[in-house]
């Protein structure tokens, strides 16, 4: 049942008992956000199975990913330049800037693009889904879902996640590329790092391992960014104003959670 | 078919439903009014399991909806079509397709019948020309009569309509009336009506219940509930102009 009814307890003085109701409600919504996205993720080979569902994921993977392109490639782009830029002008003390396509792709590859790739499509995206869940679920419209026997989860939750899933490892990728040319950019530019050479260096430190890392954070921040959007919009209360505050939590909660397993992904992926 | 048995509910720590019981029989209209606020869209969302008593329970023939849960509930609410206050239609979609939805999600009938279907549900409507439209494009009564034709549109056995004329212009708001009326003679469809429309209510119901503070303080069939001399029901029934003698001019 995602209806779900408010829950009300008394205001207590206690700073003590505040604490330890508010940690029993925070593992509760972890637990139930948990096990949403996993309902989710275990509905994705329905997807298949007729036309309506095959059009509705390439509808929400255009949603996510064709209309988030432009400001992706803004963000790539410029990300790439301004790693270029502060690693430059340090290696240039060394008279090592010829380094830099190295620091650009490792950082690229490794943390910055899925980062901030996350960090985009959980602002863009994320927060509109938890707005128009939200909004369904103030206007009945998930209580409609529920009556007529039509899993929300399944219904709405499932397309959404699979398309992130897509989606977010295909664009971190465009992240990585528009952010490699855009450090060349200004390697070729303001330090005089021929072309070829940035982009020979580039290459030479590019390990398959780390575009795998890569791109596997990128997918584990899809599915989470879904996940908790969607968490948010489905347990929306009280109109307008509940709507505006599920939108600002889902990027909140996304943001924190997206640092908090990005570090925990790298940590288990490489040795000290 | 439907039986509150002292079904209590709690919210905010007050008491909106108060030990209420009543049942509802097969085939019945069966119309709540009373005063805004008073629990009644409370009362029929316990019918569908949307709200759960705090003490008490709510019974759908032999099953206790408010103790089952997962492919058992969908089972229960397969029976039921809910005309929710705003329509409740899904804003991506047509009038058409958001009519269609429960064939294609819950049946396996071919696009030729569902098409039959919902273009029978339209114009039990009136909304044989606004198919197309999506929600935003139409206004707050054609919403209300697409959430109609949606309620209906799968055959259910019940179906509860909350404030269903609440918004229109008096004509539809009787068209939708004799529509209930149509739907429980034709279809034997069980109806339990919330409304504010006395004029309504006394048209189609078999029972009217008034629910203040908690509980029904009177059920009766029209004739009856108008000439009752219980101080909340005579109120309600002076605000609205309506007499002992109130069902002889209609």
């Amino acid at each position: 049942m995602i209806t779900r009814e408010p829950v009300y307890s008394d205001v207590t003085d206690n700073v003590l008992v505040g604490l330890g109701r508010g940690l029993v409600l925070g593992m509760g919504n972890i637990g139930r956000a948990g096990s949403m996205t996993i309902q989710a993720l275990a509905g994705m080979p329905l997807l298949f199975a007729t036309r309506r569902q095959r059009r509705e994921l390439v509808r929400q993977m255009f949603l996510m990913g064709i209309k988030s392109l432009p400001v992706i490639s803004v963000v790539g782009m410029f990300t790439g330049m301004i790693l270029g830029l502060q690693v430059g002008l340090e290696l240039r003390r060394f008279n090592q800037e010829i380094y830099i396509g190295s620091a650009v792709m490792v950082s690229l590859l490794r943390e910055m693009g899925p980062f901030m790739t996350g960090l985009i499509l959980a602002a863009c995206v994320g927060s509109s889904m938890a707005a128009q869940i939200g909004t369904m679920t103030v206007n009945d419209e998930i209580a409609a879902l529920e009556i007529m026997s039509i899993n929300p989860i399944r219904f709405l939750m499932t397309p959404r996640i699979a398309a992130m899933a897509i989606m977010t490892p295909v664009l971190s990728f465009y992240t990585c590329v528009l952010g490699v040319i855009g450090g060349g950019v200004v390697g070729l530019t303001q330090l005089n790092v021929p072309w070829d050479q940035y982009i020979s260096m580039a290459m030479d430190i590019a390990r398959m391992r780390d575009l795998f890392v890569g791109l596997l954070k990128a997918l584990v921040f899809g599915i989470l960014i879904t996940g908790v959007s969607c968490y948010q919009g489905f347990t929306t209360t009280q109109g307008a104003v509940g709507v505006g505050q599920a939108t600002r939590r889902s990027v909140i909660i996304a943001f924190l959670l997206m640092l908090v397993l990005g570090y925990i992904i790298t940590r288990l992926f490489y040795d000290l | 078919m439907i039986r509150f048995e002292h079904v209590t509910k709690q919210l905010s720590g007050r008491n909106v439903l108060d030990d209420l019981s009543f049942e509802i029989n097969k085939g019945e209209i069966f119309t709540i009014v009373g005063p805004s606020g008073t629990g009644k869209s409370v009362t029929l969302k316990h019918m569908v399991r949307l709200l759960t008593p705090t003490s008490g329970s709510v019974w759908i023939d032999g099953t206790e909806i408010s103790a089952v849960n997962g492919s058992e509930l969908s089972r229960v609410r397969e029976r039921f079509g809910y005309l929710f206050q705003g329509g409740a239609l899904l804003g991506w979609m047509s009038v058409a397709e958001n009519i269609a939805l429960p064939l294609r999600e819950k049946t396996r009938l071919s696009e030729e019948e569902i098409g039959k279907r919902v273009a029978e549900a339209l114009s039990a409507v009136g909304l044989e020309e606004d198919g197309d439209k999506f929600p935003s494009e139409i206004s707050g009564g054609m919403q209300k009569r697409a959430g109609l034709a949606r309620a209906i549109v799968n055959r259910p056995e019940i179906v509860l309509y909350d404030e269903p004329t609440s918004g229109l212009d008096p004509v539809t708001a009787r068209t939708i009336d004799h529509l209930i009326k149509r739907l429980n003679k034709e279809l034997g469809i069980t109806s339990i009506v919330v409304s504010h429309d006395l004029q309504g209510a006394l048209l189609i119901a078999d029972r009217i219940a008034m629910l203040t503070g908690g509980t029904f303080v009177e059920v009766s069939p029209p004739k009856m509930f108008v000439a009752t001399d219980q101080p909340d029901v005579r109120g309600f029934l002076d605000a609205q102009f309506i007499s002992k003698k109130g069902l002889e001019g209609m």
